[in-house]
């Protein structure tokens, strides 16, 4: 290599980039626009991020996502890591790829599909038990029955590469096997964790389908409002929304990115 | 070519009042059909350097599980230092082990490892300072204690993985292939310092091995497994010279077999009529056998001589031959000859550049013979 790439190489290398970010390069540009409408630039403002401060329904339905995606990411990682153990650790029992299938089947399944039988187990059990009413935990059960799957595969994958002897020489040594969890499988396995924690915060926060299969009257998320919001036509508030989501994310992968690396160095 | 007893001058198993450390009473470890060890009786001493010697597959790794306590014997008991070890979880067990694959926690520094085991029993941190520090130094490791695991070579791995399974002062050490990944110039010095190590402390080891080398270099009882059973146990000397079975004699070493009808048997020899050697055979002692008996001897390729040229026929243990394949390994060279009966005889000569001997080379005729004291009596 004479430390030159190919001219080919480079402009696939732009053109792949280009098709990647420009969509999201004019959404933050044009949040930053004076004009009413969204595709014509009008000058230098802030304004739409002003209105949005005083927007309570996109306010709210974002708080409403960030509670949901919160309680649905821990939710999915601590059912995503034990049905991990159970599929890595403890051996071929009976029905255990029948148990595999189940719990990555969410996985492959049409959104619809999961949105709608949820939205009938849930009208059923109101009938029958009288609850749960839906509305917040409706959709974070809905979206945990996804985002466990997720997390299933993510601790799984680590889980399986992990020398089963780490375990039986820290059992060797006097650690009882929860400390052998608490003090070696745990510290090896979190990145995986915390991997599955962001995919499934993720997953919930963008979900439209199944949020709108099964939430209630009073709760409305963030997809569900831009989505209703947009249409009626775009508003250049909806710009100035996901430009700080796209900072806030940024910034939290580009701190994950450091933690990790550093854990390793 | 032994390089230690393991630390015993006087031989506790030839004691019949001796109390054994371990008793392995008929154990027998099923997976599924397949039975991975198979009615094993052992018994093992303190301070004994013991191997468990056999093919992958043997079952020897499988007992070695049932000792630390990761497998459960399907039949049969243990009993180490007098106590019954059916109950006892592996983390209460007076035992450590030393993993094949090392098996040290990747996220915390050599010193951390080794200081683990002493955490768990709740020493004290000054206790565990001092204790960490002195096994370091006995593993010459002690300046590496700040590394993790994944910034050291294979041979320093090693060592600190025995420190971990030593810093305990464990009554029993049990050590999985511990050698297995070194390369052999490495492997050879290790094997002298685990030794050392060994009597320097005091406790008892049994190591698995498949190499057989290892196993005669370092213990001071060798256990020949096969297929899940106890083939042969005994010092390496015992096991190599006189072998009782013939995958034993395959196993250790290599062995030349004759096959062959027992027609004299006195109190000093019995002679063999063999056709596969084209003669008679003549082996020192006798008595084991009856006349008319099938049997098979075996001869050391070492133990082999090759006669000079124009000597008469001495009647017994001798053939002639010739030379199809010379395999030269640099301190001997080993030399296949075809006898008259299409059998192959292998043995080996020093390569003694500046001797008399006249040099041999393919598609020589050449006469050999033994000396009627090394030649086994194996029983088909």
């Amino acid at each position: 290599m004479n430390g030159r790439l190919p001219w080919f190489a480079i402009s696939m290398l732009v053109l792949g980039y280009l098709f990647l970010y420009s969509p999201i390069l004019s959404l933050i540009f044009y949040s930053f626009n004076e004009s009413r409408l969204v595709t014509v630039w009008g000058g230098f403002s802030t304004k739409w991020y002003g209105a949005l401060m005083q927007n309570d329904a996109l306010l709210s339905g974002a708080w409403l996502s960030v509670q949901i995606a919160f309680l649905t990411a821990c939710v999915a990682v601590v059912l995503g890591t034990l049905a991990a153990f159970a599929l890595i650790r403890f051996g071929n029992f009976r029905g255990r790829t029948l148990f595999a299938g189940m719990v990555t089947a969410p996985l492959v399944m049409p959104e619809v599909i999961t949105g709608l039988s949820l939205l009938l187990l849930f009208v059923a059990m109101e009938a029958v038990l009288g609850g749960p009413g839906r509305g917040m935990m409706t959709i974070v059960i809905a979206h945990a029955t996804f985002a466990t799957a997720y997390v299933t595969v993510v601790v799984q994958s680590r889980l399986g590469q992990l020398d089963m002897s780490l375990e039986e020489a820290a059992m060797d040594l006097g650690a009882r096997p929860f400390k052998v969890v608490r003090v070696i499988i745990l510290p090896l396995i979190w990145p995986a964790m915390l991997a599955g924690w962001l995919l499934a915060f993720t997953l919930s926060f963008d979900d439209l389908v199944i949020a709108t299969f099964t939430s209630g009257p009073g709760a409305k998320t963030l997809p569900m409002e831009v989505f209703s919001s947009v249409r009626m036509g775009v508003s250049p508030q909806i710009n100035a929304l996901a430009t700080i989501f796209i900072v806030v994310v940024t910034t939290m992968v580009v701190i994950a990115n450091q933690v990790a690396f550093r854990r390793r160095a | 070519m032994a390089v230690g007893s393991g630390g015993l001058q006087d031989k506790p198993w030839t004691d019949p009042k001796a109390q054994p450390f371990i008793r392995i009473e008929g154990v027998s470890k099923h997976f599924g059909d397949v039975a991975a060890v198979n009615g094993v009786d052992l018994n093992i001493y303190r301070g004994e350097f013991f191997a468990l010697l056999g093919a992958s597959g043997c079952g020897k790794t499988t007992l070695l599980r049932m000792l630390a306590g990761f497998e459960t014997p399907s039949a049969g008991k243990i009993f180490i230092d007098g106590v019954d070890m059916a109950d006892i979880p592996p983390y209460r067990r007076p035992v450590n082990m030393m993993f094949q694959s090392y098996a040290l926690f990747p996220h915390m520094t050599v010193g951390q490892n080794v200081a683990f085991g002493l955490q768990q029993d709740g020493v004290g941190k000054a206790e565990i300072a001092e204790r960490v520090a002195e096994m370091l130094d006995l593993v010459q490791i002690r300046a590496l204690a700040k590394r993790k695991p994944d910034q050291l070579s294979g041979g320093q791995r090693q060592r600190v993985a025995l420190a971990r399974a030593l810093v305990k002062r464990p009554k029993l050490v049990l050590l999985d292939e511990p050698l297995g990944a070194l390369d052999r110039k490495l492997r050879e010095q290790t094997q002298f310092e685990l030794v050392n190590i060994q009597e320097k402390l005091g406790m008892t080891f049994v190591i698995v091995t498949h190499d057989q080398e290892e196993a005669m270099t370092m213990a001071s009882r060798v256990c020949v497994m096969n297929a899940g059973m106890v083939e042969q146990v005994g010092a390496p000397a015992e096991v190599y010279e006189y072998p009782n079975s013939r995958f034993v004699a395959d196993f250790i070493g290599t062995a030349n077999l004759f096959d062959g009808v027992v027609t004299e048997v006195s109190s000093d020899q019995t002679r063999v009529a063999s056709p596969d050697l084209g003669g008679d055979i003549v082996i020192g002692g006798g008595g084991a056998v009856a006349k008319g008996a099938t049997v098979r001897v075996m001869v050391r390729p070492e133990k082999i001589q090759v006669m000079p040229d124009g000597s008469p026929d001495p009647g017994f243990n001798s053939a002639e031959g010739i030379v199809r394949e010379i395999a030269y390994l640099g301190d001997v060279s080993v030399y296949h000859v075809e006898l008259m009966s299409g059998k192959r005889v292998q043995f080996t000569r020093a390569n003694l550049l500046h001797t008399a001997d006249a040099p041999l080379t393919w598609d020589d005729r050449v006469r050999f013979q033994w000396h009627p004291a090394n030649g086994i009596l194996l029983v088909i």
